[in-house]
């Protein structure tokens, strides 16, 4: 196919995906802050989802202070923040639009139907009074749009462009919401409190749809340890890194052509020391240093990607 | 303003109902008016969903907007259609065969049944096609023919679209809207199929593919999704089953033109354009260009690859030309021509420009070069100031213009605002060259809305119906 098209099949996919992780992380400090109202530890949060998502010191460029409210906004709907949910899924659709010819009809109406309905949400402002209902919105498209995809498009190279996108991006999103946790965990140890803490961890679970999960597999207390390793190495835990590796590596494997050798390989690396890693050495590293590690290869392979198959040379 | 003789599609001059409408206007009294109108929002809601949309240019606020559906056939019975095809065909093949003879020995010219100077001098004549030879002979493999009726319902060609047409996907996507909403009026009628249009084109693409090509690959060259017409590229494309291409997707290497995939480079074989020849490569034409593909046109004049339509066909469809169609007809063909065109005065003829000049009020004066509804004067519709300011526009170059009678458009009913009524209509039928000539029956009907408007072009707020062609058996 394309180069063309399949850069835009795979943006699709992670701008989609990562509308969906954004409305997790706002969905889960809103839940949180019912718990603890306190000023300092709302800001506290809010300043640590804006620096995971990359967004804070734009922010504090175009703000003076922290408040959820305006947190939540700028996210959301900030249109001169090119990270907010609005942009992802404007971008998504772009992306789609361009490549209507490609996708099934029901894949570009499902697309261009949330963005319409976005634009409403935003002109009815009902957002203030009720941002969760927003939240599990923005999840649900996302979760239709995946489903429409594999459920009418032809398995063929475009999906595999597809799904590379959505599970990088689905990695990398991971692995930032994991990282901000353990985060506001090393602040935070001074004052353990074993019921906030236990909400925290659980809020962070469902975050990723992990919680169910989480009793299932280990039938046992939450603990930070189970927590990272649930999402770093369960290989069926469809968000973990493990498991979202595999599927990048698998795509890779399947769509080679002649100059993504070296790609494959890298992909193939992260993927092993996922498979064959423990717990405990990451631990031992600290959990922070280790996903800061795993973000930058991430991003090396999304790089290499972009140089292999979607923005190709000239070359005969 | 305009004339209330207006052909009417439906109604005969003492109101009564044609024949060919009968079925139609009794299923309306039958129907509940609260019914046609939640039919009408629920078509719009079709269109919106689907994203069947049309950008207008300079239109900051609204870059895509629908462009109004109206739920009323234009119903054609079968007789008057094969006149019609047979004429199309003829019009068609005259006009064919004067590009293959403009861009080779100029047989006509030098008969002298066209001024060889306005051939020649003119912009839209290609020096570079000169003594090229295009599989077939073909050079407009796809011609939109626009056609009016006036008068007592005799049909008239107003304009021939040889460069590159556009509407053919609203044909469609209208036929596929009426089917869905009203399936209970395609059993009271036969209408003819128009869904196989896109396996008409590829087969005519294929057809007049490079000579030794076995299984050719062709490609549709979009100038990307701001242009207007985008949906209808993506849409066609994804009809036939081929790539959907911008100029970037693709290079030429030593005469050959490829495609970048993620496989690789893919050898391209015929390539539909729906690009203008100014943008199709920076290295022949404007260096500007960001849509065209350097060496695009040596490896054109090297006969590697097809473009469809080819370089050049604006000259026969330019206004300065469209008065000597007929005779082509008659120097090509040795036939009658069985189209009319619209009687038209030259204005690079002294005594036609006296004429105009005197009668600018009652004349539609359109500029040669201009398309699109753009760049004319509707002498009935404007005011003094307007038709003053157009005389001196005039007189600066009156070889830039032609004038015509200021023609009473057929109507045919429609819904507005306050219900049913007559608005002006044109056709537009899609006909394609290449190994044969062809055309699925009917084509795109575009409809006045605002009341007395002759405007039909969706750039100045025209609309749209389905076309019916009944069948033969049906009348």
């Amino acid at each position: 196919m394309l180069s063309r098209t399949a850069d835009h099949l795979y943006w699709m996919a992670r701008y989609t995906e990562r509308a969906e992780n954004l409305a997790r992380m706002l969905d889960v400090n809103c839940r949180m802050t019912l718990l603890r109202q306190e000023e300092d530890v709302t800001r506290k949060r809010w300043a640590s989802t804006l620096a995971t998502v990359g967004q804070i010191d734009a922010y504090l460029a175009a703000r003076d202070t922290i408040t959820q409210d305006a947190a939540i906004e700028w996210i959301a709907f900030e249109t001169t923040n090119p990270g907010s949910i609005e942009h992802c899924l404007d971008r998504a659709r772009e992306n789609a639009h361009a490549v209507r010819g490609t996708l099934t009809s029901e894949t570009w109406e499902t697309l261009n139907a949330t963005w319409l309905e976005l634009k409403r949400y935003k002109r009815v402002a009902a957002r203030r009074q009720n941002t969760g209902d927003f939240f599990e919105w923005v999840k649900f498209r996302s979760h239709l749009a995946r489903g429409v995809i594999q459920g009418t498009m032809l398995h063929d190279e475009a999906l595999e462009f597809t799904l590379l996108g959505t599970y990088l991006e689905r990695a990398d999103n991971t692995a930032r919401i994991l990282d901000a946790r353990f985060e506001l965990l090393m602040a935070d140890a001074a004052a353990p409190d074993a019921a906030v803490d236990y909400y925290e961890w659980s809020a962070l679970l469902r975050s990723v749809s992990a919680f169910e999960v989480y009793r299932k597999v280990y039938r046992d207390l939450i603990t930070p340890r189970r927590v990272a390793e649930l999402l770093i190495f369960h290989d069926a835990m469809p968000r973990s890194l493990r498991h979202c590796t595999n599927r990048v590596h698998q795509t890779l494997v399947r769509v080679a052509n002649a100059r993504s050798g070296e790609t494959t390989r890298r992909s193939g690396e992260i993927q092993a020391a996922l498979q064959y890693g423990r717990i405990d050495e990451v631990l031992e590293l600290g959990v922070r240093e280790y996903l800061a590690n795993f973000l930058s290869r991430t991003s090396d392979l999304g790089a290499r990607i972009a140089h292999d198959f979607l923005v190709s040379e000239a070359t005969v | 303003m305009v004339k209330d003789s207006a052909f009417d599609e439906m109604h005969t001059a003492s109101g009564a109902v044609r024949p060919h409408y009968q079925p139609y206007a009794e299923w309306l009294a039958d129907t509940p008016a609260d019914s046609i109108i939640e039919k009408r929002n629920e078509a719009d809601t079709l269109f919106r969903r689907a994203g069947i949309t049309f950008a207008v240019y300079g239109d900051e606020t609204g870059t895509e907007r629908l462009i109004p559906f109206d739920i009323v056939p234009r119903i054609i019975p079968a007789l008057e259609w094969d006149q019609l095809q047979q004429g199309l065909r003829q019009r068609v093949t005259a006009l064919n065969a004067f590009l293959h003879d403009v861009y080779h020995d100029q047989e006509i010219l030098r008969a002298g049944r066209i001024p060889a100077e306005q051939v020649l001098c003119n912009v839209q004549y290609r020096p570079e096609m000169q003594g090229i030879d295009l599989p077939m002979d073909v050079y407009a493999h796809i011609a939109g023919i626009d056609l009016v009726r006036a008068g007592q319902g005799e049909y008239y060609v107003l304009e021939d679209n040889l460069r590159v047409p556009s509407g053919v996907s609203y044909m469609l996507e209208d036929r596929k809207a009426m089917m869905r909403l009203f399936p209970e009026l395609f059993a009271r009628y036969s209408v003819s199929p128009v869904e196989h249009y896109p396996d008409l084109l590829l087969e005519t693409l294929r057809s007049v593919a490079p000579a030794g090509v076995r299984d050719p690959v062709v490609v549709l060259l979009t100038p990307g999704a701001h242009n207007s017409a985008y949906f209808e590229h993506a849409f066609l494309a994804q009809q036939m089953g081929i790539e959907l291409v911008e100029g970037q997707d693709l290079f030429v290497d030593d005469e050959i033109v490829y495609m970048r995939t993620t496989q690789g480079p893919r050898r391209v074989d015929v390539i539909y354009r729906r690009v203008d020849d100014d943008f199709l490569d920076p290295l022949a034409f404007r260096p500007d260009s960001m849509l065209g593909v350097p060496g695009l046109l040596t490896a054109y004049r090297a006969g590697r690859v097809v473009i469809s339509n080819a370089i050049g066909t604006g000259i026969a469809d330019d206004k300065s030309t469209y008065p000597y169609v007929p005779e082509m007809v008659r120097f090509y063909l040795g036939e009658e021509p069985i189209l009319q065109n619209v009687p038209t005065w030259i204005l690079r003829r002294e005594e036609d420009l006296a004429h105009v000049l005197a009668n600018l009020s009652e004349l539609v004066v359109k500029e040669v070069h201009g398309a699109g509804g753009y760049g004319m004067l509707i002498g009935p519709l404007a005011t003094q100031a307007e038709i003053e300011a157009f005389r001196l526009r005039i007189l600066a170059d009156p070889s830039r213009y032609i004038a015509q009678p200021t023609l009473a458009l057929s109507a045919c009913p429609t819904f507005v605002e306050a219900g049913l009524a007559p608005r002006h209509v044109d056709l537009r039928p899609f006909v394609l060259s290449g190994r044969d000539v062809t055309m699925v029956p009917g084509g795109l009907t575009r409809v006045a809305l605002r009341e007395g408007s002759l405007v039909v072009n969706s750039s100045q707020g025209g609309g749209t119906k389905d076309t019916w062609v009944l069948e033969r058996a049906a009348c």
